[in-house]
Protein backbone atom coordinates (compact mmCIF):
# COMPACT_ATOMS: atom_id res chain seq x y z
CA UNK A 1 0.00 0.00 0.00
CA UNK A 2 0.92 3.66 -0.33
CA UNK A 3 0.08 6.32 2.25
CA UNK A 4 -2.01 8.21 -0.33
CA UNK A 5 -3.57 6.07 -2.99
CA UNK A 6 -6.46 5.38 -5.33
CA UNK A 7 -7.40 1.71 -5.34
CA UNK A 8 -9.75 -0.54 -7.27
CA UNK A 9 -10.07 -3.37 -4.75
CA UNK A 10 -12.09 -3.41 -1.49
CA UNK A 11 -10.45 -1.29 1.22
CA UNK A 12 -9.19 -2.79 4.47
CA UNK A 13 -9.14 0.26 6.78
CA UNK A 14 -6.95 -1.38 9.39
CA UNK A 15 -3.83 -1.24 7.22
CA UNK A 16 -4.11 2.56 7.05
CA UNK A 17 -4.59 2.84 10.83
CA UNK A 18 -1.59 0.60 11.33
CA UNK A 19 0.43 2.69 8.89
CA UNK A 20 0.01 5.94 10.85
CA UNK A 21 0.40 4.38 14.31
CA UNK A 22 3.71 5.39 15.91
CA UNK A 23 5.07 5.28 19.47
CA UNK A 24 4.49 9.03 19.86
CA UNK A 25 0.84 8.77 18.80
CA UNK A 26 -1.71 8.79 21.61
CA UNK A 27 -4.66 8.87 19.21
CA UNK A 28 -5.63 7.43 15.85
CA UNK A 29 -8.88 8.48 14.19
CA UNK A 30 -10.12 6.22 11.43
CA UNK A 31 -12.89 7.50 9.16
CA UNK A 32 -14.54 5.30 6.58
CA UNK A 33 -16.96 6.77 4.06
CA UNK A 34 -19.56 4.31 2.77
CA UNK A 35 -21.97 4.05 -0.14
CA UNK A 36 -25.36 5.26 1.11
CA UNK A 37 -28.55 3.75 -0.22
CA UNK A 38 -30.89 6.73 0.22
CA UNK A 39 -30.05 10.34 -0.65
CA UNK A 40 -32.81 12.94 -0.38
CA UNK A 41 -35.48 10.29 -0.87
CA UNK A 42 -33.86 8.75 -3.95
CA UNK A 43 -32.67 5.17 -3.78
CA UNK A 44 -29.17 4.50 -5.11
CA UNK A 45 -28.58 1.05 -6.61
CA UNK A 46 -24.80 1.41 -6.74
CA UNK A 47 -22.11 4.02 -7.39
CA UNK A 48 -19.43 4.30 -10.02
CA UNK A 49 -16.34 6.30 -9.09
CA UNK A 50 -13.81 7.60 -11.62
CA UNK A 51 -10.52 9.38 -10.93
CA UNK A 52 -7.66 11.15 -12.64
CA UNK A 53 -5.48 8.72 -10.75
CA UNK A 54 -2.00 10.27 -10.84
CA UNK A 55 -3.32 13.74 -10.00
CA UNK A 56 -5.71 12.38 -7.36
CA UNK A 57 -2.85 10.64 -5.57
CA UNK A 58 -0.79 13.85 -5.70
CA UNK A 59 -3.69 15.83 -4.23
CA UNK A 60 -4.24 13.26 -1.47
CA UNK A 61 -0.55 13.58 -0.60
CA UNK A 62 -0.92 17.37 -0.63
CA UNK A 63 -3.73 17.05 1.93
CA UNK A 64 -1.38 14.94 4.04
CA UNK A 65 1.24 17.71 3.93
CA UNK A 66 -1.38 20.34 4.79
CA UNK A 67 -2.35 18.29 7.85
CA UNK A 68 1.27 18.02 8.99
CA UNK A 69 1.61 21.79 8.69
CA UNK A 70 -1.67 22.63 10.45
CA UNK A 71 -1.38 20.02 13.19
CA UNK A 72 2.33 19.48 13.91
CA UNK A 73 2.94 15.91 14.92
CA UNK A 74 -0.10 14.59 13.04
CA UNK A 75 0.32 12.04 10.26
CA UNK A 76 -2.27 10.90 7.73
CA UNK A 77 -2.93 8.08 5.30
CA UNK A 78 -5.79 8.24 2.82
CA UNK A 79 -7.19 5.83 0.24
CA UNK A 80 -10.11 6.23 -2.16
CA UNK A 81 -11.62 3.38 -4.09
CA UNK A 82 -12.84 3.74 -7.68
CA UNK A 83 -14.92 1.54 -9.97
CA UNK A 84 -18.35 0.12 -9.15
CA UNK A 85 -19.20 0.15 -5.45
CA UNK A 86 -22.22 -1.45 -3.80
CA UNK A 87 -24.31 -0.17 -0.90
CA UNK A 88 -22.23 -0.04 2.33
CA UNK A 89 -18.91 -0.56 0.55
CA UNK A 90 -16.08 1.65 1.78
CA UNK A 91 -15.38 4.42 -0.73
CA UNK A 92 -12.78 6.31 1.29
CA UNK A 93 -10.64 5.73 4.36
CA UNK A 94 -8.78 8.43 6.29
CA UNK A 95 -6.46 7.52 9.14
CA UNK A 96 -4.81 10.25 11.22
CA UNK A 97 -2.50 9.78 14.17
CA UNK A 98 -1.38 12.49 16.56
CA UNK A 99 0.04 12.79 20.05
CA UNK A 100 -3.36 13.92 21.41
CA UNK A 101 -6.91 13.18 20.25
CA UNK A 102 -8.12 16.69 19.38
CA UNK A 103 -5.72 17.09 16.46
CA UNK A 104 -6.53 13.60 15.17
CA UNK A 105 -10.28 14.35 15.11
CA UNK A 106 -9.89 17.80 13.56
CA UNK A 107 -7.38 16.76 10.93
CA UNK A 108 -9.49 13.80 9.91
CA UNK A 109 -12.52 15.99 9.21
CA UNK A 110 -10.30 18.50 7.43
CA UNK A 111 -9.11 15.73 5.12
CA UNK A 112 -12.59 14.71 3.94
CA UNK A 113 -13.55 18.35 3.36
CA UNK A 114 -10.42 18.88 1.26
CA UNK A 115 -11.03 15.68 -0.69
CA UNK A 116 -14.39 17.10 -1.72
CA UNK A 117 -12.70 20.33 -2.87
CA UNK A 118 -9.51 19.45 -4.69
CA UNK A 119 -9.13 15.73 -5.42
CA UNK A 120 -10.14 14.81 -9.00
CA UNK A 121 -12.50 11.96 -8.21
CA UNK A 122 -16.08 11.80 -9.49
CA UNK A 123 -19.10 9.84 -8.34
CA UNK A 124 -21.93 8.68 -10.55
CA UNK A 125 -25.14 7.64 -8.81
CA UNK A 126 -27.06 4.87 -10.54
CA UNK A 127 -30.77 4.74 -9.63
CA UNK A 128 -33.60 2.49 -10.71
CA UNK A 129 -34.68 5.03 -13.32
CA UNK A 130 -31.50 6.80 -14.33
CA UNK A 131 -28.00 7.93 -13.47
CA UNK A 132 -26.05 11.14 -12.99
CA UNK A 133 -22.52 12.33 -12.37
CA UNK A 134 -22.62 14.10 -9.04
CA UNK A 135 -20.97 17.50 -9.01
CA UNK A 136 -22.31 18.26 -12.45
CA UNK A 137 -25.43 19.82 -10.91
CA UNK A 138 -23.52 23.04 -10.43
CA UNK A 139 -23.82 24.04 -14.07
CA UNK A 140 -23.69 27.72 -14.76
CA UNK A 141 -26.74 29.45 -16.24
CA UNK A 142 -27.10 29.61 -20.01
CA UNK A 143 -24.82 32.28 -21.44
CA UNK A 144 -22.49 32.25 -18.45
CA UNK A 145 -18.83 32.63 -19.18
CA UNK A 146 -16.19 30.24 -17.93
CA UNK B 1 1.22 18.46 -29.26
CA UNK B 2 -0.89 18.65 -26.15
CA UNK B 3 -2.59 15.61 -24.65
CA UNK B 4 -6.09 16.43 -23.44
CA UNK B 5 -7.96 14.40 -20.81
CA UNK B 6 -11.70 14.43 -20.17
CA UNK B 7 -13.37 12.91 -17.14
CA UNK B 8 -16.80 11.92 -15.85
CA UNK B 9 -19.58 13.96 -17.46
CA UNK B 10 -17.10 15.66 -19.77
CA UNK B 11 -15.86 12.30 -21.03
CA UNK B 12 -19.46 11.51 -21.92
CA UNK B 13 -20.04 14.96 -23.46
CA UNK B 14 -16.95 14.78 -25.67
CA UNK B 15 -17.22 11.06 -26.35
CA UNK B 16 -13.53 10.60 -25.60
CA UNK B 17 -11.29 10.28 -22.58
CA UNK B 18 -8.12 11.46 -24.29
CA UNK B 19 -6.99 13.16 -27.48
CA UNK B 20 -4.07 15.05 -28.98
CA UNK B 21 -4.32 18.62 -30.25
CA UNK B 22 -1.92 21.22 -31.60
CA UNK B 23 -2.40 23.78 -28.82
CA UNK B 24 1.17 24.53 -27.72
CA UNK B 25 1.56 28.24 -27.01
CA UNK B 26 -2.12 28.71 -26.22
CA UNK B 27 -3.29 29.86 -22.82
CA UNK B 28 -5.70 27.91 -20.63
CA UNK B 29 -8.34 30.49 -21.48
CA UNK B 30 -7.75 29.90 -25.19
CA UNK B 31 -7.86 26.14 -24.58
CA UNK B 32 -11.32 26.57 -23.03
CA UNK B 33 -12.45 28.58 -26.06
CA UNK B 34 -11.12 25.89 -28.38
CA UNK B 35 -12.92 23.20 -26.39
CA UNK B 36 -16.18 25.18 -26.27
CA UNK B 37 -16.02 25.51 -30.05
CA UNK B 38 -15.44 21.80 -30.55
CA UNK B 39 -17.71 20.53 -27.75
CA UNK B 40 -20.57 22.97 -27.23
CA UNK B 41 -21.71 22.92 -23.62
CA UNK B 42 -18.31 22.18 -22.10
CA UNK B 43 -18.00 25.84 -21.16
CA UNK B 44 -21.00 25.49 -18.85
CA UNK B 45 -19.58 22.53 -16.94
CA UNK B 46 -17.70 24.73 -14.44
CA UNK B 47 -14.58 22.74 -15.26
CA UNK B 48 -11.15 23.68 -14.01
CA UNK B 49 -8.10 22.91 -16.12
CA UNK B 50 -5.08 21.07 -14.78
CA UNK B 51 -1.74 21.15 -16.58
CA UNK B 52 0.60 18.26 -15.83
CA UNK B 53 -1.59 17.24 -12.89
CA UNK B 54 -1.70 20.65 -11.19
CA UNK B 55 -4.57 23.17 -11.29
CA UNK B 56 -3.78 25.96 -13.76
CA UNK B 57 -4.77 29.61 -14.07
CA UNK B 58 -6.51 31.08 -17.16
CA UNK B 59 -3.33 32.89 -18.25
CA UNK B 60 -1.04 29.87 -17.93
CA UNK B 61 0.50 28.85 -21.26
CA UNK B 62 0.54 25.31 -22.67
CA UNK B 63 3.90 23.94 -23.74
CA UNK B 64 4.58 21.19 -26.23
CA UNK B 65 4.24 17.81 -24.53
CA UNK B 66 2.00 19.07 -21.72
CA UNK B 67 -0.98 17.08 -20.48
CA UNK B 68 -4.07 19.22 -19.94
CA UNK B 69 -7.08 17.85 -18.12
CA UNK B 70 -10.60 19.21 -17.85
CA UNK B 71 -11.66 18.74 -14.24
CA UNK B 72 -15.41 19.04 -13.69
CA UNK B 73 -16.58 19.74 -10.11
CA UNK B 74 -15.24 16.88 -8.03
CA UNK B 75 -17.43 14.58 -5.96
CA UNK B 76 -15.19 12.13 -4.16
CA UNK B 77 -15.67 10.96 -0.61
Amino acid sequence: MKAFEVVTEPINPQIYADFVLRPEAGAVTLFTGHVREWTKGVRTLYLAYEAYVPMAEKKLAQIGREIEEKWPGAQAAIAHRIGELQISDIAVVIAVSSPHRKAAYEANEYAIERIKEIVPIWKKEIWEDGEEWIGDQKKKPEGGNQ
Amino acid sequence: MITLHYFAGLRELTGTSQEQADLAGKTVEELMEWAADKYPGIERASARVAINEEYALPADVLEDGDAAAFIPPVSGG
